[in-house]
């Protein structure tokens, strides 16, 4: 499904990916774990198409398409989903609308027909049960006042209205209480499909313990320098980076 | 901005025909004097203490000058130059088919009913025009309930009595140098009385004043709530408005006697000018309330039109217990300007006041908050809060905030917040990653901005609200 073909990334002319390579099929889950600032953010970013980084070398490809001309929001009704690390504040706008549009925007792309408030409102309160949040975050602003956890929750209640082919989700796992933790997994679980990829980027095995990936990938300063299966996680967890590191 | 670029074709067209060419049988030769004004109080048949006020009013404007403090640059007008009486004539066309179809297309989009688009272009409207029928009816509906609202010149021959005892009592001829010009030579408006203790069962809004809309350039209304009463008042209309006359100077008076509730609301979105800035209305407009005891008066207005925005609705709190609202939303894009706030004047104990204003700046757009707050001496414990935001969607606009705070009562507490924002690209970048496109994600996160003064809004009227800034912001990011 998707292709990362010798990735070279900067920003302001600061290389921070230094060639990455990654195939990724429906139906995988792929980790990806690493130290602070080795560009695991900045890889999720570029695949979302964020504008403020520029890809100076290789190539993405979805379903055998480069996808690096297409906009970010062509590539959301493609079907890539970003869960971002630090979700965005949209005062005043309500989430419910936001993710109304969002979704009708979404099934345009699919050809689908749109849902009407009616509609969009039964679907919307089933998925919160799902990553068992309140309906009152409907009508609050996006992301305005949540606190942390509640905003990964939101994050995973998206992805779970949009029904994306590819979820890259950033971290959704850090700052979660336990309870939080097991909803986002639940919320991942119940997407999970053969016809469905999920990129994790984490910095902790317990996510794992949940939602059990297929493969385990270590970026360290831009680049890949292990892979392995989940058992590559539960070792980082005990020995921790520095002997990846010395060897990138 | 295909849609605007075509109202400017449209509205600079229109604007020939205001000054060049138009010397038709209605028509006073242009040029202002004491003459012009007793023509002009003859057409329409005035009694004698209404010229005599028009007179008193030309006099005094002569000695004034035209205020120039205003953050606004305009070439010089002159007031010579204009013709003070021309019946509103427009140059009819004869169907839609003959609108420009890029007008239609921002008329489909803000979901204006067919037969209002035509008179809003200047189609010719047959006689069976179905809001006539409805004006008619509610009209007859709300005489039952003693409720007066007509035209001002309507009102001048039915109801001299209310028009003499309020007229100019809250904008006196001598406030400025607008609202002078205006009381000589205003042409006609709206006029509104609620009887005591009656709650006006409906918005009246501009569907009933279609026929009088084309009232042109010296526009005056005056509203009178008696105790106890309420009104809701809209004014204007979302659809962008052709009109031949470029400059503007309306006045509005507002009176809530004892325990009465007005609320006022605009949208204002007249020719802007195109996008150097050539034509467009200049907008000179006059707006107050004076509140008695335990009365309320709420301005809201959205304003994304004309090239030159000059107006400070205000409240004058004169009774005990009175509360001032004003709640704005201003848009300036390409080359416009508006200087606009508002004026409290606490004068009675316990007075209270909320002003919120959201501006927001494109292009070159450059959106001035201008705004007082006066608290005289015997307003013990009077209170105000003030909100002003700016939101800046380009690097070539402005936005300026000037707060004027004169306070002589110890026991009142008057707050003031003000900020300048941006369209973060994370913001922007979040939208379009579920999706959304750049420009609607512009316009989600500017009406959010705006979502304070929205929700003062009439229900249609904030939905309209909503999308004509959705249109007016296309093509304007960047
Ligand atoms: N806009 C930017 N301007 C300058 N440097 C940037 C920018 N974005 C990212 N970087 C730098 O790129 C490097 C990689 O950042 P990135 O956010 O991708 O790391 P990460 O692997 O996600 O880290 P973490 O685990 O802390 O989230 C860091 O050194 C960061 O400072
Ligand atoms: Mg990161």
């Amino acid at each position: 499904m998707l292709t990362i073909r010798d990735l070279h990334v900067s920003v302001q002319d600061k290389p921070i990916l230094k060639g990455v390579d990654l195939e990724i099929d429906a139906g995988q889950v792929h980790a990806i774990m690493g130290p602070n600032g080795s560009g695991k953010s900045t890889l999720a970013q570029v695949l979302a198409g964020h504008g403020g980084y520029q890809v100076t070398r290789g190539d993405i490809l979805l379903d055998g398409r480069s996808i690096l001309e297409v906009s970010p929001e062509e590539r959301a009704r493609a079907g890539i989903f970003l869960s971002f690390q630090y979700p965005v504040e949209i005062p005043g706008v309500a989430n419910s609308y936001f993710l109304k549009t969002a979704l009708n925007a979404v099934r345009r792309g699919r050809g689908e027909e749109e849902l009407d408030s009616i509609a969009f409102l039964a679907l919307a309160r089933e998925k919160l049960d799902v990553v068992g949040m309140d309906p009152r975050f409907l009508s609050r602003a996006v992301n305005e006042g949540f606190s942390g956890g509640e905003k990964k929750r939101n994050e995973i209640f998206q992805m779970a209205l949009l029904e994306p082919r590819l979820a890259i989700l950033d971290e959704t796992d850090s700052g979660l209480d336990i309870d939080a933790l097991k909803a986002v997994a639940n919320g991942i679980n119940a997407l999970r499909s053969p016809d469905r990829a999920f990129i994790l980027i984490t910095h902790y095995q317990r996510l794992l313990d949940y939602v059990v990936p297929d493969k385990v990938y270590v970026l360290a300063n831009g680049r890949i320098v292990r892979s392995g299966g989940r058992e590559l996680a539960q070792e980082l967890e005990k020995r921790g980076y520095g002997w990846l590191e010395a060897a990138a | 901005m295909t849609g605007s670029k075509a109202l400017e074709e449209l509205a600079s067209q229109e604007y020939r025909y205001g000054f060049v060419s138009d010397v038709e049988a209605d028509t006073v030769a242009r040029g202002l004097d004491e003459d012009v004004i007793r023509t002009i109080s003859g057409k329409k048949g005035e009694p004698d203490f209404l010229l005599e006020w028009r007179l008193r009013a030309y006099r005094r404007w002569r000695t004034m000058e035209e205020p120039n403090w205003a953050k606004l640059h305009y070439p010089p007008i002159d007031y010579q130059a204009i013709s003070y009486y021309s019946a509103p004539k427009k140059k009819a066309l004869k169907s839609l088919d003959e609108v420009d179809p890029e007008v239609l297309r921002t008329f489909e989009k803000l979901g204006i009913p067919l037969e209002e688009q035509k008179v809003l272009a200047g189609v010719a409207v047959d006689a069976v025009f179905d809001s006539v029928s409805v004006a008619t009816t509610f009209k007859e509906k709300l005489a039952e309930m003693g409720i007066i609202f007509s035209s001002f010149s309507e009102a001048v021959r039915n109801h001299p009595d209310l028009v003499r005892k309020y007229l100019g009592s809250v904008v006196p001829y001598s406030d400025n140098f607008f609202a002078a010009l205006n009381s000589a030579v205003f042409s006609d408006g709206s006029f509104v009385y609620v009887p005591r203790g009656v709650r006006c069962p409906m918005e009246l809004s501009t569907y009933f004043r279609i026929n009088s809309a084309n009232t042109g350039q010296f526009e005056r209304t005056l509203i009178v709530a008696d105790e106890g009463s309420y009104v809701s008042y809209l004014e204007g209309c979302t659809a962008p408005m052709r009109d031949e006359n470029q400059l503007h100077a309306a006045v509005v008076e507002l009176v809530a006697l004892k325990d009465a509730h007005i609320k006022y609301s605009t949208v204002q979105n007249w020719y802007p000018g195109d996008k150097d800035g050539k034509g467009g209305i200049y907008n000179f407009v006059t707006k107050r309330g004076r509140a008695l005891e335990n009365a309320r008066i709420s301005w809201t207005q959205v304003e994304t039109g004309s090239a030159i925005t000059w107006k400070y609705p205000g409240v004058l709190l004169q009774g005990d217990h009175s509360v001032g609202e004003f709640y704005s939303v201003a848009l300036t894009a390409n080359r416009q300007q508006a200087d606009t706030g508002t004026k409290m004047v606490h004068i009675g104990k316990n007075t209270r006041s909320t002003i919120v204003s959201k501006g927001i700046s494109a292009g070159h757009g450059q959106n001035t908050y201008r705004g007082l707050v006066k608290v005289l001496k015997g307003a013990t414990g009077a209170r105000n809060h003030s909100e002003c935001d700016s939101l800046l969607l380009s690097d070539t606009s402005g936005a300026h905030t000037f707060p004027y705070l004169d306070v002589r009562n110890d026991s009142s507490v008057v707050e003031h917040e003000a900020s300048t924002s941006r369209i973060s690209e994370d913001q922007l970048f979040y939208c379009r990653q579920r999706g959304i496109p750049e420009e609607d994600a512009v316009s989600m996160i500017v009406n959010g901005f705006c979502k304070e003064v929205f929700k003062e809004l009439p229900m249609e009227f904030a939905v309209e609200a909503q999308k004509l800034l959705g249109v007016s912001l296309e093509g304007a990011v960047g």
